[in-house]
């Protein structure tokens, strides 16, 4: 991560370790408090789980529920209505869904989670990065419980994936988590200010789920831009579209498919390398770290007067 | 060994009037026309507190107390200036905070031992001890989520984890007078544990009883601004003034103005204030001051009080206290009380005498102390514990007040039909215990403060 934007920190004092309470605080500093937390927030991680589902007779099941709510009416209006065409219509979708689900969950978690837990963040010391943050983790739980759905969907079709695209999973994950994080931590400051902003977050949501190619393909836009004069690849501004693009090569593991018409071909993703891939993926999460250490330096200027603005 | 915790030109700034502004719409509407007021709740507070020392920060509300407290705690960020604190810190803000609800007795001691800085590991090996300090209630409820905690159990579990973590710093809020009496017992006694352990306390409080019972040091706040800080004694004193003076009705008129003196561009600092209007010279004298230093009972004194008024200030009030050798006020008044109304000070030097037609006192060092506040008590300048007079006496009579006593002496026959039915059996023994009492207390006495805070006397059985 790129630390050298701040300040050096405060020399170092004599004797037992002190701790400085001041309004300059360095990133490098706060890195520090947070991995310090770490139990913390594996404790408030568990928090959101635990709480979100306490008193419920199915618990857990209801976040794999939610996913495969969406999976039913997805294919029902697409698959059979619509007549999209696509065959395994359900496996192309989750691929996709998945991430959008996780961004989904997070940065309306996030956005709130100051708010949420006022209590503490006015009578205890502790890094507040941990409120947005173990919003995180705890969709990254849910995250890999829905990947199960994906999982078994692949076995029950026995349907092959792309080992290739597979070794991109991986870092497509850590660059949703990083993309996350960097919305919740500076909306979640933001947020404590400006209380607009949690509802702007739903809208703008909903629309970001459309823009984003998970309930239709990627060629079925990108197709469309090079008649204005506009490059494909544009469509990959959306940070999302990077990540979504590759769980479906890796998933779905089409390029296109022949329809069930048995003559024509969809074009599904671009007919390109994983190095192609792999660079607009780079590229999102360079862009993302940039974001949260920006959006961390706002956060803790913000910081000091949540206590008070709560 | 350095301070345990250092609190070095604190300042904190908030902008009020913003609040009300929250969305993005009143935002938008009201754009460029609210600017919204600083207000500096704390104003270049410098103290340093030794390892070890117990101690008071006192103010009424609004003086900025909790906030410095807060900012100690790492809660709030100082807007200019630093804290640094050396050691395990646990702050006592509000009880059970951290609690969520819905979770257990016990997921709750892991949730906020983890806030307040605790490993699993340790939370583990102090589990038993917490649950045990909380009493049998909350041991028999522990697996219950706290919702279902009646009030006390709330509390008792809340303190049992913020003590349980052996803090070397311990910043208390009012928050001990909440719960039953019982339990309050139990937090001081656990309080008065840890200052002999010589851990260092930070206590925030209104009620200076506890400050006298508690600590060995006080600083006394008052918006904003640090005015006294010492030895609680008379840290209290400057604080009861103030808390007497203080009708605060309506608007004030600026007790300060800023100081005209160049301030470099670019420092964002609070703009140096200084007060309105200052005391610059206090003088007392008596008539025989030629021949001898000291007074004689019942002499007439004077005592001038010169100031300068940086700005033209409307209705000022200018008092005088007058305390015995033994820390009482034997005598307190001000231009209000006196009918003397000072009425408008134009920019400049002046002075006020007092005429003190008789000084009815005997042999000892009676201290002044001078102050002037706004018309609605609070302080611009204040001088503490200043020499007044020296009182010697002719006669061999003892205590504070000289008193014209003759003594009669007569004759009368006893005799058996008045023997005593009312006996006074209590009175007479408080006699007994403090025979110098009625002398000790002056017809103008502080107002009976102590016999209100069953806490203390709690305490002081327990130690």
């Amino acid at each position: 991560m790129t630390l050298s934007l701040d300040r050096e920190p405060l020399a170092p004092r004599d004797d037992p370790p002190a701790r400085v309470v001041t309004a300059n605080v360095t990133l490098r500093q706060r890195v520090g408090e947070i991995w310090a937390a770490r139990e913390l927030l594996s404790a408030m991680t568990r928090k959101e789980l635990k709480v979100k589902y306490k008193n419920s007779v199915l618990g857990f099941v209801w976040s794999l529920l939610n996913p495969i709510m969406y999976l039913v009416i997805f294919y029902l209006v697409f698959s059979v209505f619509l007549k999209n065409g696509i065959p395994l219509f359900p496996i192309w979708l989750l691929s996709g869904l998945l991430v959008w689900n996780f961004i989904s969950m997070v940065v309306p978690g996030a956005t709130g989670s100051i708010l949420a837990n006022s209590a503490l963040v006015k009578k205890i010391a502790f890094p507040r990065e941990i409120l947005p943050l173990s919003n995180v983790g705890a969709g990254l739980v849910h995250f890999f419980l829905q990947m199960t759905v994906l999982l078994a969907g692949l076995v029950v079709f026995q349907h092959g994936i792309d080992v290739g695209f597979l070794a991109l999973v991986p870092l497509a994950i850590i660059t949703m988590v990083v993309l996350a994080a960097a919305l919740g931590v500076f909306l979640a400051a933001v947020n404590v200010f400006v209380r607009d902003a949690s509802h702007l977050v739903e809208l703008a949501l909903l629309a970001w789920f459309w823009l984003t190619p998970i309930a239709y393909p990627f060629r079925q836009v990108s197709d469309l831009l090079p008649r204005h004069g506009i490059p494909f690849w544009l469509l990959n501004l959306n940070p999302v579209t990077p990540i979504v693009t590759v769980f479906q090569r890796a998933f779905y593991n089409r390029t296109s498919v022949l329809l069930s018409n048995g003559k024509d071909h969809l074009p599904l993703l671009p007919d390109v390398g994983i190095l192609w891939h792999l660079t607009f993926l780079l590229a999102v999460l360079v862009g993302s770290i940039g974001v949260l250490v920006l959006s961390m330096r706002l956060f803790r200027k913000l910081e000091g007067n949540f206590a008070e603005e709560l | 060994m350095p301070p345990a915790i250092e609190i070095r030109r604190v300042s904190k700034k908030f902008d009020i009037g913003k609040e009300s502004f929250d969305s993005l719409k009143e935002r938008l509407v009201h754009l460029g026309r609210t600017k919204s007021e600083e207000f500096w709740a704390l104003r270049e507070i410098q103290i340093d507190i030794a390892q070890g020392e117990t101690i008071g920060l006192l103010g009424h509300n609004g003086s900025g107390k909790s906030t410095l407290l807060k900012i100690i705690a790492g809660i709030l960020q100082p807007t200019h200036g630093e804290v640094v604190t050396r050691g395990r810190m646990s702050a006592l803000l509000e009880l059970g905070a951290g609690f969520h609800p819905d979770l257990t007795g016990r997921e709750n001691v892991e949730m906020n031992g983890l806030l307040l800085g605790l490993s699993r590991r340790d939370i583990a090996k102090r589990f038993d001890d917490i649950v045990e300090f909380a009493g049998e209630q909350v041991a028999s409820a522990i697996d219950r989520q706290v919702k279902f905690y009646s009030s006390g159990m709330f509390v008792r579990l809340g303190f049992s984890v913020a003590v349980s973590i052996d803090p070397e710093i311990l910043l208390v809020d009012e928050v001990l007078a909440v719960g039953d009496e019982a339990f309050s017992q139990k937090c001081l006694a656990k309080i008065k544990q840890f200052q002999r352990e010589g851990r260092t306390i930070v206590f925030v409080t209104h009620g200076a009883d506890l400050v006298r019972e508690i600590c060995n040091r006080a600083a006394v706040l008052d918006h904003g601004l640090q005015i006294a800080d010492g030895k609680p004694a008379a840290a209290i004193r400057t604080f009861r003034e103030h808390l007497f003076a203080t009708g605060r009705a309506g608007e004030a008129q600026s007790i300060e103005v800023e100081d005209e003196e160049e301030r470099p561009a670019g420092d964002t600092r609070p703009p140096r204030r200084v007060k309105a209007i200052r005391i610059t010279e206090v003088t007392s004298s008596h008539a025989h001051q030629s021949e001898r230093q000291h007074v004689y009972p019942g002499e007439p004194v004077e005592v001038e009080v010169r100031y300068r008024a940086e700005a033209p200030f409307d209705d000022p009030i200018i008092g005088i206290g007058l305390w015995d050798p033994n820390g009482h006020r034997i005598w307190g008044g001000n231009s209000l009380t006196l009918d003397a109304s000072i009425g408008r000070l134009e920019r400049g030097d002046g002075s006020v005498r007092f005429h003190i037609a008789s000084l009815p006192l005997l042999d000892g060092h009676y201290t002044l102390q001078i102050g002037i506040t706004d018309r609605d008590g609070q302080v611009i300048d204040w001088i503490d514990s200043m020499d007044g007079f020296e009182v010697g006496q002719h006669d061999k009579s003892v205590g504070v007040v000289a008193l014209q006593v003759a003594m009669e002496r007569r004759l009368v026959a006893v005799g058996p039909e008045q023997a005593p039915t009312e006996p006074t059996g209590a009175d007479a023994d408080a006699d007994a215990a403090e025979p110098t009492k009625a002398a000790d207390t002056p017809a103008v006495a502080e107002p009976p403060a102590v016999a209100d805070q069953p806490l203390i006397n709690a305490v002081e059985s327990l130690d």
